[in-house]
C-alpha cells in the first residue's frame, strides 16, 4: 500500500500515542491513502483493538462493511473487515481493517463498543458469511431467512442461481 | 413464503403476557415504500418494535462491481430517489477523491447548487408526506408545486426530470446554460413565499406540533453511538454537518449556518428540516451569482474523464479521446487501493468506501446509507409512543427503503 | 306512435348492452390501490399532485387496502422477498380488477438485472397495461390509465367473463436466462472462467 498524502496531523500523532498505551504487544500497520489515515489491526485481537480504538475518541462506527479479495490482485487474504470510525468532537477518522480467511469466518461482535454497529454487523453476515459472535439478534438482514448463498462473494453470479423466480405463477383464471 | 412472526429479542416470555402484535406494512401508505414494523403493543402502546428490511433489496452493490465509474451514476440514483442527484454527486466525489481529480470551479458551482435543489427537493417531500400521513392533504400539494419547479430545473440542464444521471467523473454531461441560470434564479425568488404558506401549513398548525412534540424523542449519546448523521443527529443536538466540517465541492465559498436543535423530538427533525431549506436557498443565491465561467470538465487527467461532448462531434481528437476512454481495454486505471468519501446528502451522511484494481470499475462500491443507521435507531425512538406516533416517527427520519435496502 | 313517444321521452332514452353500461361505470370510477415499491411510487405521488392532478380523470381516489380497490398500480422494482406480499394483495383485491405495470423495473426488471430483483411481474401475475420509462413521467401515467379505461370499456363485460376467455398470458413464450446459468452450472460450469463474462 502506498504512503503518499500522509496527514501525518498532530491528532495523529496522539491517537498514534494512545493506542501504543493500551494496545501493547499488538502488531498495528499504518497506512494513508489520499489524506485518509487507515491501520491494518490483527484479527485475532479485534474486540481488544476496537476498545481501544473507542478509548482513543472515535465515538461513533460510521460504517462497517468487508471486501471479498478473492479476485483482488496480489491478495494473499479472502475477506477484508473495514471498520469507518469518526470522532464526532473533532471530526478525526480512521479506517480500521482487518483480514480474516475461511474456513476461520468468525469474529466477535462490535455491539457492545458501538450500538450502531447492530444492522451493519448483519448486513455483512448477509452478504459475505461473516458471523459476529455475541451480536444480540443475530440473522439475515436484507434477504430472505430462507436463502441460500451471500450474494456479495466474488463466486456468486450477479444473476443469481435462479432464486429470483422461483415463486407460484398467478394467472387470471386463478385470481 | 409466508410472513413469520419474527421473535423480539428484548422481551422475555413473562412480560410478554397481555401484548399483542401488530404487523405494520410491509404495503401501508405510512411506510411511503417498503419496509415492515412488527409491533409489541400494550393497548395503544407500543413496547417494543422490531423492524424488518430488505423489501427492496435490488443487489445495488453487485451492479457497482461490473458496471464502470461512469455507468454506475445510472444506478446510483435511483437509490435515494427523492433527492436523486443528490447519490450522483456523493457516488462521483468518491470516485474522483479515488482517481486523484480536482474539479473545475465551474463544475463545483453547478454541482453545489443541483446539491442544495436537492436538498430541498428531499425535505419538500419529506415534510410534505408526513403531513400527509398524519391527516393533512393541503401541506403536501404545496410540497409537490414546488418540486414540480425543481423537475423543470433539473429536466432543462439534463433532459430527464428525474433520474438525471447528469454528473460524470471529473465533470458535467453538459454545461448549463444561461437561461437555466435564470430559471434557477426564478425559483429562487420566488421560493421564499411558498415556503412561508408551507410553514404556516406545517410548523404553526396545533395538530401537528401536537402529534410531534415530545414523541420519538433520541437522545444525544444514543444518537453518536448509533450512528446518526444529517437532520436527525443535528436535532439531537450533535451540530455535526460534513459542509462544513470537512468542506467538499465549493462549500468553503459560501456562507451558511448549520442547523441544529436540542430537541430531538420529531418536532426538532422537522424543524431542523425547515431552517435547512432557508440556508440552501441562501448557498444557491450566493453559488448563482457568483458562477464562474470556464469548461466544465477537469482537464490534464488522460483518460479519466470523457471530453465534452462538443469536442467529441466536433473534433477527431475529441472523438478518439471519447472512444478511448468508453474502451474496456484502454480506459482509465483506478489505483490498487481504497477510499472512503462521504458528503452530507440531505438524509445525512452518504458515503461510499470504493476499492479500485487497477481497472476501470470498482472493485467494491460499498455505500453508506444514512438511512440504515437512522431506521436501527426507530426502536429506540418508538419505545413508549402511542401507536399513532409510528408514522410521525417514521416520517421524521424519512426512510427511504431504496437507500435503506439497496 | 314513435313520433308520440320521441316527443315525450326526448334524449332521455337510448338503447346499449348490459356489458357496455358496467363496462363505462367501472371504467370511469377506477379506484387505483398504488403498489408503489420505488422511485416509480414517487412519481405516481407527483401524478396525483397539484400540477398533474389525475382526479381529472376519475381515478384518483387512491386506496391502500386491496379489498377497496380494482387497479392495481406496480410502481417500481419488486423483489424477491416483496414478491409474495405482491400475489397476496392481488388475490385479496375483488373482482373485476386490472394491472397497471408502472415502470421499467416492474415490466422487466430494468437496469436492475440482478440475483434479487424479479425480472417482470407479469411473470407472477397478471398485467393488462405496461408503462415504459424509468420512471415514467406523469402524462404517460395518465395516459395508461386512460388506455386502460378504453380497454375496460372495449372487451368488458358485465360479470367479467373476459377474464375466464384469458388463462395464458399473450405473446411468444419468453426465453429464460436464468435457465442459460442453470444449465451452464449443471454441466460443471465454473464462473471464475475467463471466457464467461455475467455482464457483456
Amino acid at each position: 500500500m502506498s504512503n503518499e498524502n500522509s496527514s501525518s496531523s498532530g491528532a495523529l500523532a496522539e491517537v498514534k500515542a494512545k493506542l501504543a498505551e493500551t494496545l501493547g504487544g499488538v502488531t498495528l500497520a499504518w497506512s494513508a491513502f489520499r489524506e485518509q489515515d487507515r491501520v491494518d489491526f490483527p484479527a485475532s485481537e479485534l474486540l481488544r483493538c476496537l476498545n481501544a480504538f473507542k478509548a482513543a475518541g472515535f465515538d461513533q462506527l460510521t460504517d462497517l462493511t468487508a471486501v471479498d479479495l478473492l479476485e483482488f490482485p496480489k491478495a494473499t487474504d479472502r475477506f477484508e473487515l473495514v471498520y469507518v470510525l469518526l470522532n464526532v468532537e473533532s471530526g478525526q477518522r480512521l479506517i480500521a481493517r482487518t483480514y480474516l480467511n475461511e474456513p476461520d469466518l468468525t469474529v466477535p461482535s462490535a455491539t457492545s463498543v458501538w450500538s450502531g454497529a447492530d444492522w451493519l454487523e448483519r448486513e455483512v453476515y448477509d452478504m459475505y458469511g461473516i458471523v459476529f459472535e455475541g451480536h444480540p439478534n443475530f440473522k439475515r438482514l436484507l434477504l430472505p431467512q430462507e436463502f441460500q448463498s451471500f450474494p456479495l462473494r466474488k463466486d456468486y453470479p450477479i444473476k443469481g442461481r435462479g432464486e429470483r423466480h422461483n415463486f407460484p405463477v398467478i394467472t387470471r383464471a386463478e385470481s | 413464503m409466508p410472513l413469520e412472526l419474527l421473535e423480539s429479542s428484548d422481551l422475555d416470555a413473562s412480560k410478554r403476557e397481555g401484548l399483542w402484535t401488530l404487523n405494520f406494512g410491509p404495503q401501508h401508505p405510512a411506510t411511503h415504500t417498503t419496509l415492515r414494523l412488527v409491533l409489541q403493543l400494550d393497548g395503544e402502546m407500543v413496547i417494543d418494535a422490531e423492524p424488518d428490511i430488505g423489501f427492496l433489496h435490488s443487489g445495488f452493490e453487485k451492479l457497482g462491481e461490473v458496471l464502470d465509474f461512469n455507468q454506475y451514476v445510472t444506478i446510483v440514483d435511483r437509490m435515494n430517489y427523492i433527492s436523486p442527484m443528490a447519490n450522483e454527486i456523493a457516488w462521483h466525489h468518491a470516485v474522483e477523491k479515488l482517481l486523484g481529480i480536482e474539479l473545475t470551479p465551474r463544475c463545483k458551482y453547478i454541482r453545489t447548487i443541483f446539491a442544495e435543489l436537492m436538498r430541498l427537493h428531499d425535505h419538500l417531500l419529506c415534510l410534505g408526506t408526513c403531513v400527509l400521513d398524519l391527516g393533512g392533504a393541503t401541506a403536501f400539494m404545496y410540497a409537490f408545486n414546488e418540486r414540480e419547479y425543481i423537475y423543470e430545473i433539473c429536466e432543462r440542464a439534463s433532459g430527464q426530470r428525474f433520474h438525471t444521471s447528469y454528473t460524470r467523473v471529473g465533470g458535467l454531461l453538459y454545461d448549463v446554460t444561461d437561461d437555466w441560470v435564470e430559471m434557477v434564479r426564478a425559483f429562487i425568488r420566488k421560493f421564499p413565499k411558498a415556503y412561508r404558506d408551507f410553514e404556516g401549513l406545517v410548523m404553526k398548525n396545533r395538530i401537528f406540533v401536537e402529534r410531534t412534540r415530545d414523541v420519538g424523542v433520541l437522545s444525544r449519546e444514543e444518537a453518536i453511538a448509533g450512528g446518526a448523521t444529517g437532520p436527525v443527529a443535528r436535532a439531537s443536538g450533535v451540530a455535526r454537518d460534513l459542509r462544513r466540517d470537512e468542506p467538499y465541492l465549493a462549500y468553503e465559498d459560501f456562507d451558511f449556518d448549520i442547523c441544529a436543535s436540542q430537541g430531538g423530538d420529531c418536532y426538532a427533525r422537522f424543524q431542523v428540516r425547515m431552517m435547512e431549506m432557508l440556508e440552501s436557498v441562501k448557498i444557491i443565491q450566493q453559488a448563482i451569482e457568483n458562477l464562474p465561467a470556464g469548461p466544465i470538465f477537469a482537464s490534464g487527467t488522460g483518460k479519466e474523464t470523457i471530453p465534452d461532448k462538443r469536442e467529441v462531434y466536433r473534433s477527431i481528437e475529441g472523438l478518439i479521446h471519447h472512444f478511448e476512454s468508453v474502451m474496456p481495454n484502454r480506459q482509465m486505471q483506478a489505483p490498487l487501493d481504497s477510499v472512503y468519501a462521504a458528503t452530507e446528502s440531505p438524509n445525512g451522511e452518504l458515503g461510499y468506501y470504493i476499492v479500485g484494481d487497477g481497472s476501470f470499475r470498482a472493485y467494491r462500491a460499498r455505500t453508506r446509507p444514512p438511512s440504515l443507521l437512522h431506521f436501527s435507531l426507530f426502536s429506540k425512538m418508538i419505545r413508549g409512543c402511542m401507536l399513532s406516533d409510528v408514522v410521525a416517527v417514521l416520517g421524521s427520519i424519512n426512510i427511504i427503503a431504496a437507500e435503506l435496502d439497496r | 306512435m314513435a313520433t308520440q313517444i320521441n316527443k315525450q321521452l326526448g334524449d332521455n332514452v337510448f338503447l346499449t348492452t348490459l356489458d357496455a353500461a358496467a363496462s363505462w361505470g367501472r371504467a370511469n370510477s377506477l379506484w387505483p390501490m398504488p403498489f408503489a415499491t420505488a422511485c416509480c411510487g414517487i412519481e405516481l405521488m407527483s401524478t396525483a399532485a397539484s400540477k398533474h392532478d389525475l382526479s381529472r380523470f376519475g381515478s384518483e381516489v387512491m386506496r391502500f387496502s386491496p379489498r377497496q380497490c380494482d387497479l392495481m398500480i406496480v410502481a417500481g422494482r419488486v423483489v424477491m422477498k416483496m414478491l409474495p406480499v405482491l400475489q397476496r394483495i392481488w388475490l385479496q383485491m375483488p373482482e373485476p380488477k386490472w394491472c397497471i405495470s408502472m415502470g421499467a423495473c416492474a415490466c422487466t426488471g430494468g437496469v436492475f438485472d440482478t440475483y434479487a430483483v424479479v425480472q417482470g411481474v407479469d411473470r407472477f401475475i397478471p398485467v393488462d397495461v405496461y408503462v415504459p420509462g424509468c420512471p415514467p413521467r406523469p402524462e404517460q401515467l395518465i395516459r395508461s390509465i386512460l388506455d386502460l379505461q378504453e380497454k375496460i370499456q372495449k372487451g368488458g363485460t358485465v360479470n367479467a367473463r373476459e377474464f375466464k376467455l384469458r388463462i395464458l398470458p399473450e405473446g411468444p413464450n419468453r426465453f429464460d436466462e436464468d435457465e442459460l446459468i442453470r444449465i451452464r452450472e449443471r454441466n460443471g460450469f465454473k464462473l471464475d472462467d475467463p471466457k464467461y463474462d455475467p455482464v457483456h
